[in-house]
């Protein structure tokens, strides 16, 4: 790999880059402080600070395109964050071809979930509803105008996180993204599956955070600055233990924030929150947290091959997990969450082969960002003409009835399976190639899985397909769950609008981002792509496995879903594969058993000891003091002889004792 | 001169008065009891004095008449007192202050 290149001062328009993150954290503050006020006009506020954002990452893009290559890293320090004894952590913000990249993605995709946003949340949508309807909130305008300013708030916080040019300002926009996400996925506070999936995702969030935090920790111990610059330049320094522990470490936190196993129970249940919530956070940019990660500290993995192994050794367990467990399930945004569970595990993989691979996680980042965000928002659509309802057994036939989130999903969901010359073709096949890249049974081992699971992904995605949007229409002899019939109608055209341009998006950003060369644009950031030459299988092979396995997967699914009715009641009972799918593959009896069970155990061993041992003591302690207090008043009897006698007593006693030393 | 016959005189008016305060009940006599407890010690004092051929036992027993008759002037105001209130001299029933 080359070397790091020179890290220069911001200059023109990347010299305001804190606008970037300024814009939409005032907007928050704005729509969080300013109540019921802010609520004809909040929701619009929301989507112009994002959309003044992105306005501002085009111009800063292009005045970076207009720059030598070895120029484009750039950094501006705001001020002297924390000063304290050795550490000196300046506020400042890198901007070089990676985060640009992601800035764009955050605000470009985030723009378009706004504006969705602003019809998915509406207060009275027509035939709809039963999102705020059902909820007890005193204004539905209210919550609109605090699901704006969270949102904002999240972009805010994830802009930071990319945009910082050291560890702690990642800590801050990572833990930043995580409290939105909280949030977010709690915004129906009403609902108690709600309240309990936020916690969850907050909970095993911060087991990842303490790797980061760990990680963290150990650079400064050991470098003594945590200035990226300083850090890549000097890491070569440190010994091979010592980076192997930081590469586990970081991706320990990766694993967190971007639902890898084994942390990856989370992302799933978080779809309790609202759809364009699924849609943006956990699916297109926060999730992806972990890929930039690993992607950003590149020099770190460089040096560790073993770390690199685990890395990717996780991604493949991972992104079999999601697709196998993403065959399995009737909710709709469920399937879409664990595809995301299973994209990211290509992701993890992609950076996990190290130089081979930074720059084509990133590319299939970019592209699922389209493609998956364009998927949930058409889930969201769905959900707005089916009254909520998330049980694909209920739906059927929509295709016609709603002709252009039919339209838009399918492309989305050809973008998914890899259909030739659509995004996710580009971008997947690009990082299964690699993977048979390399040499020995990892490459077997990497790319099998990942070929493997394309034809997962195919099964799943035409399952969900065929029982949505084809079929005879099983919604007719059914009611919703909120008691009324289904009337499937398509949604308003601020809803639409987006879906049509993540659709576009999901079939040329493949394409484009390759022509223009994406990896070229990213090696100042990520070093050179550098092409395996001698892996297990020849790359002129690979596409026509891999399209191979994915057309079966569709056929099976044409075969097992397409050509027999669906029963609208999921059948019981099923073979042991399916059981144990359904049920998430055990991994929440897993968590359960293993960390919650013991952990209660050990909380009610302690709330034992601690009533009995300490209490009983400190308590035992004072009930002797008054009980012997309680004896002792006795003695205060009131009678001024007796007084006077145990004077007497006493005087006798003292001078017989001075009597006895003088003179015994 | 020998001091036994003081000091032994002393000694008596001592226990007597240490027995009159200790199981009389009327607050006067108990009163005169420790008035005679007090002058039993005055007497031995000045034994003392003597023999020794000194005045600090001398002054020391002004200064204890001294003390004692301002304790009588606090002493009898407080029985006044408590006999005005309680129309009753006895020191058994002054026992409000208890446990």
């Amino acid at each position: 790999m080359t070397a790091p290149p020179e890290v220069l001062p911001a200059g023109g328009a990347a010299s305001a880059a804190w606008l970037l993150f300024a814009i939409p954290a005032l907007s928050a503050v704005v729509l969080f402080l300013a109540g019921k006020r802010a609520n004809a006009w909040g929701h619009w506020l929301g989507v112009g600070s994002v959309l003044a954002s992105f306005a501002l990452g085009v111009v800063i893009f292009v005045q970076t395109l207009g720059v030598a290559p070895e120029q484009r890293t750039t950094e501006v320090s705001l001020y002297s964050w924390i000063a304290s004894g050795t550490l000196d952590v300046d506020f400042g913000l890198r901007i070089d071809p990676l985060s640009l990249t992601f800035v764009l993605l955050i605000t470009g995709v985030g723009s378009l979930i706004h504006i969705y946003s602003v019809g998915y949340m509406a207060p009275h949508a027509a035939g709809h509803g039963a999102d705020e309807d059902a909820h007890a909130e005193p204004s539905s305008d209210s919550s609109r105008r605090r699901f704006f300013a969270q949102l904002n708030l999240f972009v805010a916080a994830m802009l930071v996180l990319v945009l910082g040019n050291n560890f702690v300002l990642l800590y801050l926009g990572w833990e930043g993204v995580g409290l939105a996400s909280y949030l977010l996925i709690g915004f129906y506070q009403d609902r108690p599956s709600a309240a309990t999936a936020a916690k969850k995702a907050f909970l095993m969030n911060r087991v990842g955070d303490v790797g980061l935090a760990i990680a963290i920790f150990l650079l400064w111990l050991e470098l003594g600055t945590l200035q990226y610059a300083e850090v890549f330049a000097r890491i070569g320094e440190l010994g091979g233990g010592t980076i192997l522990a930081i590469t586990l470490l970081l991706l320990l936190g990766a694993c967190g924030k971007s639902g890898q196993f084994p942390l990856q129970a989370w992302l799933p249940d978080a779809m309790e929150g609202p759809t364009p919530v699924s849609a943006l956070i956990h699916a297109a940019t926060m999730v992806t947290a972990g890929v930039y990660l690993i992607a950003r500290t590149n020099p770190i993995y460089d040096l560790s091959a073993t770390g690199r192994v685990v890395v990717a050794l996780i991604g493949v367990v991972t992104l079999l997990i999601g697709a196998i467990i993403g065959c399995a399930y009737d909710d709709i945004k469920k399937v879409l969450a664990y595809s995301t569970v299973s994209q990211i595990g290509y992701m993890i993989l992609a950076v996990g082969l190290g130089p081979a691979g930074y720059a084509l996680g990133i590319f299939h980042l970019l592209t699922h960002g389209f493609f998956k965000a364009g998927l949930f928002l058409g889930a969201g659509s769905v959900m707005h003409a089916m009254n909520d309802d998330v049980n694909m057994r209920h739906f059927g036939g929509l295709g016609r009835r709603m002709p252009i989130t039919f339209v838009t999903f399918g492309l989305g969901y050809l973008a998914l399976i890899g259909f030739p010359f659509l995004s996710g073709y580009f971008s997947k096949d690009a990082i299964i190639e690699a993977a048979f890249g390399q040499e020995g049974w990892q490459g077997w081992v990497y790319g099998g899985a990942a070929t493997l699971a394309a034809g997962l992904t195919a099964f799943y995605m035409t399952r969900l397909m065929i029982m949505t949007f084809f079929g005879e229409e099983r919604w007719r002899n059914l009611t919703a769950p909120d008691g009324e019939a289904y009337h499937p109608h398509e949604s308003p055209a601020v809803m639409t609008g987006p879906m049509i341009l993540l659709a576009i998006g999901s079939v040329f950003a493949g394409f484009v981002l390759s022509a223009v060369g994406l990896n070229q644009w990213l090696a100042p950031s990520l070093g050179e792509l550098e092409e395996s030459t001698h892996g297990v299988l020849p790359h002129a092979v690979v596409p026509w496995l891999v399209l191979a396995f994915s057309a079966l997967g569709v056929l099976v699914a044409y075969l097992v879903v397409g050509r027999r009715p669906t029963p609208v009641v999921r059948p019981e009972p099923v073979s042991l594969p399916v059981r144990a799918a359904r049920r998430d593959l055990y991994a929440n009896a897993v968590n359960e058993t293993v960390i919650e069970r013991p952990g209660i155990w050990l909380t009610r061993a302690l709330v034992f000891l601690d009533n009995r041992g300490v209490d009983g003591l400190v308590n035992g302690l004072a009930a002797g003091l008054g009980g012997g207090s309680a004896r002792l008043r006795r003695l205060q009897t009131g009678f001024v002889r007796s007084y006077a006698l145990s004077m007497l007593g006493g005087s006798v006693l003292v001078v017989a004792a001075l009597l006895a030393v003088r003179f015994g | 001169m020998s001091p036994t016959n003081y000091l032994l005189l002393s000694g008596l008016l001592f226990t007597v008065g240490a027995i009159g305060v200790l199981v009389r009940r009327n607050a006067i006599v108990v009163f005169m009891c420790i008035e005679l407890m007090l002058n039993a010690v005055n007497l031995s004092l000045v034994t003392f004095a003597r023999i020794n051929g000194q005045l600090d036992g001398q002054v020391m027993a002004f200064f204890v008449m001294v003390v004692a008759a301002a304790e009588v002037v606090v002493g009898l105001a407080i029985i006044m007192s408590i006999f005005r209130t309680r129309r009753s001299s006895s020191v058994d029933d002054a026992n409000l202050l208890k446990y």
